[in-house]
């Protein structure tokens, strides 16, 4: 398909003897938009910061455009990064911070303040160019940083959690935005997040990391659907996830009866997990159900209602647009397309 | 009671004070005893400058502190640079090696110079001065210059590099415009310490080179003279003059961040 760009392959890093990416191997395409998701701690800042040459990796190889550039510092590569806080220069006004990477390729006077002005249309600020950097909202502030990384028309764009600091409303907004500048420039973004829905709803490809290593790298709809392990089924969505056992083929085994599922080629007897997604489970009348419960708490959701029912010592997470009300019994019918049978990982 | 409360920070200036206005009146005094007043003359200043010895030494203390600020503030900034990048015990390390001598008693300092001096055969004169002087001003520039490092954002430098600066341009482009506060402060930290300088001085040079502290303290052993009134008033008011200059140049920065575009 498309062109390879990036390209980590076996890259590993420590710091202090501490292993914090375990071999991590990446192949990132011309006009990609890529997620690197993960939790806390889990190593996407590192990983991008080797990409962008502020960090070097302790093994592994770094490739641009099928080169080699470990050793290429930052300042040569065809890479600008967006970072986490923004890192503005607080004594230059918004003009002077956009125009700093031009000056420094030397540009002249009017063709500076020509891409200057261009860019800050694009994050719609224009007239806010003799402005002071401690005088913006955060969310200006976000935008600038944009602007200064953009402006230098690089091949690749990484960007640092740069929604994290804004609240809800701007954050959904600042989304849109960002997603349409991407498709406006026609450039690779390598975008950091810990929330799952940003990823699900900007991405192209997410990439989950936990703990050093990839889980599982995929298209959105994929991830969410068809979770590698139990980790990218928690982190991904709020699941039901429930330890179970495989029978045979097409066959397994939990919350005390067995069930029809699509998957196969796990042993006879393996301990596996199962995973269900909120709105897979149908309630039905008990008698007609495959399991029985009853329902403990009910929360509008805006579309639909997030319910608990209980069944056995299992709480059920299930997603509906009919609400029933809390105490009353129900049925529970689970369609074997819609059980997810994944080996068990030790976490 | 009341009348304590509002005079309170009045007797403060008055006793900070009170020393510095007699000097300046006793200057302008014709009768050349110290305790009275005998009419308004400005012989004391007419003598001053027929004295060559008194203005050669006004003048090396001047061109002494303004050349040693100047070369420990440098200095100062490049080490402070240095120590800000070190990492965990070397830095610590480092900084108390700042510290010490700071802290040391300035004879200490002073005996351990005059020696390393003779150890070194090294002749005493302006030259072994000038060194001394940017020795012992080079620590108050470092630890005026680190707090600003310290808050820096990290990202910053980083941020120049990704945008194509190479390292020596992101230190001037970036950094040291941000830092710039505590080099200045460094440097008049420098050269007022310089220029209030005796015990270091006096066992530092030699060769007849002398600074007005040295100066006055021979003369002193011969009895006050008033031409000493004189010179320190003329050096009061210089410094007088350089703090007015400083605030207001202060001020309009400030006032210009304010304004939000600096
Ligand atoms: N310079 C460093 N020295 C030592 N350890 C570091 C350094 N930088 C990162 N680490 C460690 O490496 C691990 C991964 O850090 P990293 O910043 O890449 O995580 P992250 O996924 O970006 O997390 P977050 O979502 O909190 O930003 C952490 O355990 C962190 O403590
Ligand atoms: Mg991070």
């Amino acid at each position: 398909m498309a062109e390879e760009i990036i390209r980590l392959v076996n890259i590993a890093k420590e710091f202090h003897g501490v292993q914090v990416l375990d071999h991590i191997n990446l192949q990132i395409f011309r006009n990609e938009f890529v997620t690197l998701l993960g939790p806390s701690g889990c190593g996407k800042t590192t990983t991008l910061r080797i990409i962008g040459g502020f960090e070097s990796p302790s093994s592994g190889d770094l490739l641009f455009e099928g080169e080699r550039i470990n050793e290429v510092p930052s300042f040569k590569r065809r890479v600008n990064t967006v970072f986490q806080n923004y890192a503005l220069f607080p004594h230059l006004n918004v003009f002077e911070n956009i125009a700093f990477g031009l000056r420094i390729s030397k540009l002249n006077n009017k063709q500076i303040a020509r891409k200057v002005t261009e860019a800050l249309e694009l994050v719609n600020l224009r007239g806010y160019e003799k402005r002071g950097i401690h005088s913006l909202s955060g969310g200006q502030q976000q935008r600038v940083a944009i602007a200064r990384a953009v402006v230098n028309e690089p091949e690749v764009l990484l960007l640092d959690e740069p929604l994290a600091a804004l609240d809800l409303k701007l954050r959904k907004e600042m989304q849109i935005e960002l997603k349409n500048i991407q498709k406006r420039l026609g450039i690779t973004f390598i975008f950091v997040t810990h929330d799952q829905e940003e990823a699900l709803t900007m991405s192209d490809t997410i990439v989950v990391m936990k703990d050093g290593r990839i889980q599982q790298i995929g298209q959105p709809i994929d991830i969410y659907n068809e979770p590698k392990n139990m980790f990218v089924a928690d982190f991904i969505g709020a699941s039901t996830i429930l330890p179970g056992r495989f029978i045979q083929d097409f066959h397994v085994f939990f919350a005390d009866r067995a069930f029809d599922c699509v998957d196969k080629g796990f042993a006879p007897q393996e301990e596996v997990d199962v995973v269900i997604r909120p709105e897979d489970v149908k309630l039905v009348a008990p008698e007609d159900g495959m399991l029985q419960g009853v329902v403990t708490s009910v929360v509008f959701k805006g579309v639909h209602y997030e319910m608990l029912v209980e069944s056995g010592d299992i709480v059920w997470k299930v997603h509906s647009t009919l609400m029933e009300p809390v105490g009353s019994n129900v049925g529970m019918v689970i369609l074997p397309n819609d059980i997810h049978v994944m080996k068990k990982v030790a976490s | 009671m009341r009348f304590l409360k509002k005079s309170y920070l009045g007797l403060i200036f008055l006793f900070l004070y009170a020393p510095i206005l007699i000097l300046i009146i006793f200057s302008f005094n014709a009768s050349k005893s110290r305790g009275a007043w005998g009419g308004f003359t400005l012989d004391w200043y007419r003598q001053l400058f027929q004295d060559d010895a008194l203005l050669t030494s006004l003048y090396n203390t001047i061109v002494i502190a303004i050349v040693a600020s100047i070369v420990a503030t440098l200095l100062g900034t490049i080490a402070a640079i240095g120590i800000y990048r070190m990492k965990g015990f070397r830095k610590s390390f480092m900084i108390n090696l700042t510290y010490l001598p700071i802290l040391n008693p300035d004879i200490v300092t002073a005996i351990s110079f005059m020696l390393l001096l003779i150890y070194l055969k090294i002749p005493r004169g302006m030259l072994s001065l000038l060194l001394a002087h940017i020795t012992f001003c080079l620590p108050f520039v470092i630890i005026s210059v680190l707090p600003k490092l310290r808050q820096l954002d990290p990202q910053i430098y980083d941020a120049a590099l990704d945008l194509g600066a190479t390292p020596k341009r992101a230190y001037f482009s970036v950094i040291l415009p941000q830092i710039l506060p505590g080099i200045f402060a460094g440097f008049l930290l420098a050269f007022t310490m310089s220029i209030d300088d005796f015990v270091i001085s006096y066992f530092t040079t030699g060769n007849g080179v002398s600074n007005l502290s040295i100066s006055i303290y021979s003369m002193a052993r011969r009895g006050i003279n008033p031409k000493i009134n004189a010179v320190l008033t003329i050096l009061f008011v210089g410094i007088l003059a350089l703090m007015f200059f400083i605030n207001r140049r202060v001020n309009t920065n400030s006032s210009k961040k304010e304004r939000g575009n600096v």
